[in-house]
Parts: structure tokens; C-alpha cells; sequence
């Protein structure tokens, strides 16, 4: 090889991280700059902005302006971003609830064993939410696994309208990033003692009470991290509300393509953006604290 | 208690719940039901997705003949393909660099490599395309592969890091001993080392890329169609049976992707050179 | 090794590019509505010129405009409504293109030639023309069907099974004609009045997507929808609803005539002039609105052996002389404005 490396270590360095760290610059960090920069513009009936500074975009998140161009507080967007914080806490409360016991399970396997049922709980990860979603709707569906046998055995009458509402979308969260949950507190399990558990059953005769008083707090780091990533991921999530939400009850994602396609309001999708933003910011800056506690742990 | 941490939770009896396993089970079955049944109906013979006639692999015959989805499908790979190589080069380079020593700018450079791992996919796609638009760039299949390139490095990058972290440098140390100079050490001896690491980076940024979905929505321009964009198109005209075989196959491609690259972390864990 | 691997992977990816870019003197890359193409046609076309056509697909004018809009430059053709090319027009969004001389041109029908949206017909072809309004499924439903009121406050019966257009154009036209008021409407006052119209008619609303309303309608997820009055044909004789209603409202009904246009800086303008020239050939028009079930624009003696009969004689595009038909103008900035703002306030 006649290739000559630049002697100096430093120059190196930059070369070696250059374009990883100028693509990135470039394609994302400058973008959302510009996105934000955008949402202090006029918008472009058409679509794209105007030239010249406007606060319409950040005015419209809290008011609507009135008949008579007067501002009233309009708490509608608020509505949407709240619904979006609730179904996100929601989806991350049942895949907590539903989570925990089977890492709880898993970690009590022998170690083989173990390695497999991980392997199966991740596999469903990496394979395309939007093919899940749509797998959701044959099951929700109007004449899909859960009604047809319903509707055969004379259960019930009429469809039972599982699909296009917060149960639909909710069922969606949850099934979309359960992996995420689960392996973050099995790995805080794994670093458990157990002999704490023995104790704690002398202590307390009820196995149900030594989980709550001994088992949580004690993985407590990784519950957290387990909780702040799913909620974090749900709060972004566009799929579940676009596919299993039918266009009636929008989550902030999809109001924010919304606004990039149809409706040609650059300007306020990039206001939106930014508080998607600054919202999964708070949320990761207490998962990198909790990760921190974990990995603290680890010593 | 010292000698009981990490001792093999298997190894007590207190933890168990009986009902534990039971619990389990319910949830695998919700876990892979859903997959079960998208898979089961793709053979399905009846056009009413959800009600069963007979087995039947038409729709699969019906998906591949249509010149669209042979589109999707060529797309989806041309641009997995090329972000794969491109971002998994650059995941290397980078890793190589932060894996040594401290040195300044270190830890802007990594948290600028991790970004597009906690912004949310809408934001990003939107603010892609607000960019896009801003310096004319046409929206096409290269508007994509750009896209996705800056989403796969962090993912090519994470396993790469994690071997060279595990790798031991007395090999290094040896073929300076020799008087080997740093290009002949990174590539007799580091790289073939870190071969593992590579291969899984690279697969994890494939499956990202194959699967993304939002960012493609937004910065697809003309006959860029990808096959989870074709696959929302099917899905937005209601439910079939196409739909079910095509998704099929797409699972049927991560799950391979998946099974090759947790082969090969088996192997980034266990090797170690030193004796 | 692993660059070996890679340098293979680099290989085939680029090779693969360019393969596709070779194709591209003899490609097409057309861009329209939800199942509007005739794939036969397609095809047909495809073996006559040897050229590759690609077909995208949009669900509304407004997205159309929105993705033109950010850059997606590599359309040649697309098909806009008459209100959307006049916006199209006025931002130079477009390729001038000599249509008057194409050799098909003469099959048009005199009326639709030079049509006030394109009077010197140098950007636009016609596609297909029809009228917007809602569809019933009369089956066990007992109102009359004649009336918006049926879609804005609709029956109990039906409450709850109603789907809604996602977007403005074609449904606040329709809200103005309910309660009176005039098109293009600035007045804030009687947009809020529209305002709390839809709102109220969202009780009822199961979904707002102009894409599904045949799979939705023919499963009986929804009972009423807004609808186009071929498409309305198509979802009560293809899809198995035969009391499908296409309701044409004393009130008023929205006329759209549907035209081929070449988007500004289209890489592959020859093809597409070849491809609305095919499109205006007789037999070729007829197969269009054979297959979409809308009104042809071409002239009705060159495609009289053409076209499906059962066309002419098709209860959806018979409208009644009573009946007022509005064809959607292009509105002012300001009322474009109110209109999407009371819109994004009901969809949310």
C-alpha cells in the first residue's frame, strides 16, 4: 500500500471523522437550524415560505385569530400535543406493565435459554413497523381476527369499531417498542443479586412485596431508561396514528406532516417541529441521566 | 452478600412466580400473533384478507409480476446498498479515530455521530426536506440515499466501536515491534480483527434501511418509490392480500438480516486474541 | 476481507444506478391520482413507443401541489384539476407545451378547447371532467338522498359511518353551497360559520382520507362519503354496493374537469408530449373514461364506437337541469388562507 497517512496525529483525527461528522452536520444539524429559522417566516400559500419575519407560525400553536384578526387563546394544537404526551405515557405505562414480567421471566432462564428468548423479543424490532401496523389492522379490523369469531359465536351484532381510535393507536405504541422496554431492564436485572431476594424472603413472606421492595428500586435505573426511551419513541411516532388512527384523531407527528403536505404551512410544521424537539430533548436528557446511574451500577 | 452478585439468578428458586411463564407465553403470542396472521393470510386463496378459503400462493405470483413492485423492491435496494457502503465506511473511519486516546473535539464529535439517534424520524424527515427544497436539490433516488446515509452511520457505527473497544492491542504493539508502519498495522492488523464489527455495523444499517419508511415518505421524488412507501400506498386503498404477501417477504428479509447479524455478534463477543 | 466485500457491494450499487439512469431517454415518469390509470393503457402505451412509464401517486390537488411545490422535479406529467392549474400558471410552475398542434387535438370537443383556465391551451391536455359530491348507501337507510344536509347533518342511522374528503378543496365548496354562501369566501364571519358546520359534522365523521373510500364503502366501515360521480359508478357496479347512491344535492353539486400537464423543468418533455397526444387519441380517450367511468372532454361523435354505452345511460353523470353545478375557481390568497385555517382547526 503506497498510501501515506499525514503524520500528524490531530490531522488524522480530523480526517478520519470528517465525513461522518460533516455529513451529519450538514444533512441534519443544519436542516433543523433552517427548519427553525423557518418558523419565524411568512408562509407561502402554496407551499415553501416567503421572504421576511413573522410569528405567525409560533402565535398560531396558542391563538386563532378572530373574526376580526383579534387573538384568542385557542388551546387546540395544545389538545393535540397534549393527546399526543397521554397516549405516549399510556403506551409506555402498558409496555412497562406488560414488559417487566417477561424480563422478569427471562432472566431466570438458564443462559442459553435466555440468549433465544432475547433473540425472539428483539427479532419483531427490526423488522418494518409499517408491516406491523397493517398486521394490527387485520386483527382490528372490521371482519378481522377479533370480530369475525365474535360476530360467528352471535357475541355481539355489530362491528365493535376497534379500529381508527386511541385503543387502536395506543395497541400500536405499545407493540411497536415493547423490545425497547424489556431490554433495557433486563439488563438491569441480570446485574441483580439474587441473594438480596432470598433475604428479602425472609423478611417478607410475600413474594409479591419483595418485588415491590426490593426488585424495582433496585433496577430502578433501567425501568427508567426503559420508560423515557419508549416514551420518547411514542411521542415521535408517526405510523401507529397515520395507519391505525385514520386521519381523525392526530398525534403531533402526523400534524407535523400534515403540514408539510396538504396543508403547505411550512412555517408552523416547523414551529411544531420544534417543540417535538425540545420535548424528546427534556425526555433524553433524564435517559442519559438514568443511563449514567446504570452504568454506575455496572461498577 | 459479595460473593452472591452475579450469581446466576437460575441458580435460586425465590424469584419464580408460577404464573411468570404463563405470562410469558400470552405475551410471545401477542408478539408474533400478529406477524402469524399476516403471514398465514398471504396464502390465503380468498380476496377478503381476513376470511379464510384455501391455500393459495397467488398472491404472491399476482405481487411479483407487477412491474411496481419489482421497481419498490430494486429501489429499496439500490438505496440500502449504496447507504450501507457509504455510511458503514464512514462508521468505520470514525470509530477508528474516537476509539484512540482523548484529544478535543472528541465528545462533540461523537454526540454530532450519535444526533440522528434521539431525533425523532418526523423531525428529521421534514427538516430534510425543508433543506432540500432550500438548495434546490431534486427529489429523487439521490435525495434518498443522502437521507438515509446520515441515519446509518450511528447505527453501522455503534457495533464497530463496541469491537474495537473489546479488541486487544497487543497485536498492535507487535506489529510495531516489527517495524510495521500505522497503515500496514490498520490494515494486517486491526481490520481483519474488527472484520466482525464491520459485518455487523453494516447489516444493522442495511435493516435501517430497508425498513425506513417517514424519511422516504417525505424526500421520494419521482420512480422512487421504496417498497415500505409502495407497501403504505397498498395500505391507504385498504386491506389485500398483496399487501400481506409483499410484507411477508419484507419480514422475511429483515428476519435474515437479523438471524446473519446476531450470528456474527456472537462472534464480536467471544474472540478475544489474547492467551 | 471486508473491503473486498464492500468494494463488490460499491460495484453493483453503482453499476445499478446506472443502469437505471440509461433507461432514462426512454423513460416517463407520470404522476396521478389514486387509481385514475388505466394500466392497460399503460401498457399500451409502453409497447407502442418503447418508452418505460412510471406511475406515483397522489390523493388530493392540494398534495399534488405540495410536492411540485418542494422539489420534486422529476415528473413529466401530472394531472391537476382546473382550479390547481390556474395557481400552477400564475407560479410558473409549468412547461409550455404545443398542444394545439398535436395530431390528436382535433378530437377534443369544441367545447372544452381552449378552456378559461388554459385559453391558449399551451399547458394543458384534458384527462376526464366529472362533478364532486357525496354517496349513500341507500341500503336500509331511509332519508331521500337529494340533500346536503344528509352529508353535513347526517341521519342517526348513519352517524358515525361517514367519510369525509382530508382535504378542503372539494368540501368547503360544498359547505358554502349548504348554507348559502358565496364561493371564494373572505368573509370571516360566514368561514366561522363553516367552521362550526364541519365541526359538528365531525361527531359523525368515522375518517377523513380521499383514498379509501371503495374498500370503506364496499366493507360497510362507512355508510356515507364524499365521492366523485364516476368513481361513485365504479364502487356500486365493480365493488359489489348496488344501492350506492351518488347524491346530486338541490343545493348544488362541484364540477372538475381533471387536465394533463408537464411540470416545469420535467426531464423527459418529448415523451410526455407523445403521451397526451396518445391520450387524446379516440380509442384511447374512450378507454380512459371506460375504465375511470367519468365523462370524456374528447368530442362524443370520435369515441361514439369507443365507449361504453352503459356510460351514457349512468344515473351518476346525469345531473338534472335543476340542479347548479359550480366549477371550482381559483380563490384569492386571503381566501385560500381562511379556508386552511378552518380546515387544519376541524381536521385536528
Amino acid at each position: 500500500m503506497e498510501i501515506k497517512l499525514p503524520a500528524n496525529p490531530m490531522t488524522r483525527r480530523w480526517l478520519g471523522l470528517a465525513p461522518s461528522v460533516i455529513i451529519i452536520f450538514v444533512f441534519m444539524v443544519l436542516p433543523i437550524l433552517l427548519l427553525a429559522v423557518y418558523s419565524f417566516k411568512p408562509a407561502d400559500s402554496y407551499g415553501g415560505v416567503e421572504p421576511g419575519f413573522s410569528l405567525d407560525a409560533w402565535t398560531q400553536l396558542f391563538f386563532d385569530r378572530d373574526l376580526d384578526d383579534t387573538l384568542i387563546f385557542d388551546p387546540v394544537y395544545l389538545q393535540i400535543i397534549w393527546r399526543s404526551i397521554v397516549l405516549a405515557a399510556i403506551g409506555t405505562t402498558l409496555s412497562f406493565l406488560v414488559g417487566f414480567p417477561v424480563a422478569w421471566y427471562i432472566v431466570q432462564q438458564k443462559k442459553e435459554t435466555r440468549d433465544i428468548l432475547l433473540l425472539l423479543v428483539t427479532i419483531p424490532f427490526w423488522t418494518n413497523l409499517l408491516v406491523r401496523a397493517y398486521s394490527w389492522i387485520l386483527i382490528l379490523g372490521k371482519n378481522g381476527m377479533i370480530e369475525q369469531p365474535l360476530l360467528a359465536l352471535g357475541i355481539i351484532d355489530d362491528s365493535l369499531e376497534l379500529m381508527y381510535g386511541n385503543l387502536a393507536i395506543s395497541v400500536g405504541l405499545v407493540y411497536s417498542y415493547i423490545p425497547l422496554m424489556i431490554l433495557p431492564i433486563y439488563a438491569s436485572l441480570e446485574k441483580l443479586d439474587f441473594g438480596l431476594i432470598e433475604a428479602g424472603h425472609d423478611l417478607y413472606a410475600d413474594r409479591f412485596t419483595v418485588i415491590r421492595q426490593i426488585v424495582i428500586p433496585l433496577c430502578a435505573p433501567g425501568i427508567v431508561a426503559g420508560c423515557i426511551l419508549v416514551f420518547v419513541l411514542s411521542l415521535g411516532d408517526f405510523i401507529s396514528p397515520s395507519v391505525l388512527g385514520g386521519g381523525k384523531k392526530m398525534m403531533l407527528s402526523n400534524l407535523i406532516q400534515f403540514q408539510f403536505s396538504s396543508a403547505r404551512n411550512w412555517p408552523f410544521g416547523g414551529a411544531l417541529t420544534m417543540l417535538l424537539l425540545i420535548l424528546v430533548g427534556i425526555g433524553s436528557w433524564f435517559y442519559i441521566k438514568a443511563s449514567r446511574k446504570v452504568e454506575a451500577m455496572e461498577k | 452478600m459479595a460473593s452472591n452478585i452475579g450469581r446466576a439468578s437460575s441458580d435460586t428458586n425465590k424469584g419464580k412466580i408460577p404464573w411468570l411463564k404463563l405470562w410469558a407465553c400470552i405475551f410471545f403470542v401477542y408478539l408474533y400473533g400478529p406477524i402469524a396472521v399476516l403471514i398465514g393470510f398471504s396464502f390465503n386463496d380468498n380476496r377478503i384478507a381476513q376470511v379464510w378459503t384455501e391455500f393459495s400462493t397467488k398472491w404472491y405470483t399476482k405481487a411479483f409480476s407487477n412491474e411496481a413492485i419489482q421497481n419498490a423492491i430494486i429501489n429499496s435496494l439500490i438505496v440500502a446498498s449504496v447507504a450501507t457502503v457509504a455510511s458503514t465506511l464512514f462508521a468505520t473511519m470514525a470509530a477508528l479515530v474516537l476509539s484512540k486516546g482523548k484529544f478535543r473535539g472528541q465528545n462533540i464529535s461523537l454526540g454530532i455521530i450519535s444526533l440522528p439517534l434521539l431525533v425523532p424520524e418526523i423531525a428529521t424527515a421534514v427538516a430534510t426536506l425543508s433543506f432540500f427544497a432550500a438548495i434546490n436539490l431534486p427529489l429523487g433516488l439521490s435525495s434518498i440515499i443522502i437521507a438515509h446515509i446520515v441515519f446509518c452511520i450511528p447505527f453501522a457505527f455503534m457495533p464497530i466501536r463496541a469491537r474495537l473497544a473489546g479488541m486487544d492491542d497487543t497485536l498492535q504493539e507487535a506489529g510495531r515491534d516489527l517495524y510495521a508502519n500505522d497503515i500496514q498495522v490498520l490494515w494486517y492488523v486491526i481490520l481483519p480483527q474488527l472484520k466482525p464489527g464491520i459485518f455487523a455495523g453494516a447489516i444493522l444499517a442495511f435493516i435501517i434501511s430497508i425498513d425506513d419508511f417517514i424519511i422516504s415518505l417525505m424526500v421520494a421524488g419521482a420512480g422512487a418509490t421504496t417498497l415500505p412507501l409502495y407497501i403504505y400506498g397498498m395500505i391507504r386503498l385498504g386491506v389485500s392480500p398483496e399487501i400481506n404477501a409483499v410484507s411477508t417477504v419484507l419480514f422475511l428479509i429483515s428476519l435474515t438480516l437479523v438471524g446473519i447479524y446476531w450470528f456474527i455478534s456472537k462472534q464480536n463477543e467471544g474472540t478475544s486474541y489474547a492467551h | 476481507m471486508p473491503i473486498s466485500i464492500t468494494k463488490k457491494a460499491g460495484i453493483l450499487a453503482v453499476a445499478a444506478l446506472f443502469s437505471s439512469t440509461a433507461f432514462a431517454s426512454g423513460e416517463l415518469n407520470f404522476y396521478n391520482w389514486v387509481d385514475y390509470t388505466p394500466p392497460e393503457l399503460i401498457a399500451k402505451f409502453e409497447k407502442e413507443t418503447g418508452i418505460k412509464v412510471n406511475v406515483d401517486t397522489y390523493d388530493s390537488n392540494e398534495t399534488l401541489l405540495a410536492k411540485l411545490k418542494s422539489g420534486a422535479t422529476g415528473y413529466d406529467v401530472a394531472v391537476p384539476s382546473q382550479n390547481f392549474v390556474t395557481i400552477m400558471i400564475e407560479e410558473g410552475m409549468l412547461e409550455k407545451i404545443d398542444v394545439k398542434n398535436m395530431p390528436n387535438y382535433k378530437n377534443v370537443d369544441k367545447r372544452w378547447q381552449n378552456p378559461p383556465w388554459d385559453p391558449t391551451q399551451e399547458y394543458t391536455a384534458p384527462y376526464q371532467m366529472g362533478s364532486t359530491s357525496f354517496s349513500i348507501n341507500m341500503d336500509g337507510y331511509d332519508g331521500p338522498g337529494n340533500s346536503l344536509k344528509e352529508f353535513f347533518e347526517p341521519n342517526d342511522s348513519v352517524s358515525g359511518k361517514v367519510q369525509v374528503f382530508r382535504t378542503p378543496d372539494e368540501v368547503i365548496p360544498l359547505a358554502l353551497m349548504y348554507l348559502g354562501y358565496e364561493q371564494c369566501n373572505e368573509n370571516p364571519k360566514e368561514m366561522k360559520k363553516v367552521q362550526e358546520l364541519l365541526l359538528k359534522q365531525k361527531k359523525h365523521v368515522k375518517t377523513y382520507n380521499s383514498e379509501t373510500m371503495i374498500a370503506n364503502l364496499s366493507s360497510g366501515e362507512v355508510l356515507v362519503s364524499s365521492h366523485w360521480d364516476g368513481y361513485s359508478m365504479k364502487n356500486r357496479t365493480e365493488n359489489n354496493v348496488p344501492k350506492l347512491k351518488f347524491v346530486h344535492p338541490k343545493e348544488g353539486i362541484i364540477g372538475w374537469f381533471d387536465s394533463f400537464i408537464v411540470p416545469k423543468g420535467a426531464p423527459n418533455k418529448a415523451n410526455a408530449e407523445k403521451f397526451l397526444n396518445f391520450m387524446m387519441d379516440a380509442k384511447n380517450g374512450a378507454e380512459i373514461s371506460n375504465f375511470n367511468r367519468y365523462a370524456s372532454p374528447l368530442d362524443a361523435k370520435a369515441i361514439a364506437d369507443h365507449i361504453d354505452p352503459a356510460l351514457g345511460k349512468a344515473p351518476e353523470i346525469n345531473i338534472d337541469a335543476s340542479v347548479p353545478v359550480h366549477f371550482s375557481q381559483t380563490c384569492s390568497s386571503k381566501s385560500i388562507k381562511l379556508y386552511d385555517r378552518v380546515w387544519t382547526k376541524v381536521l385536528q
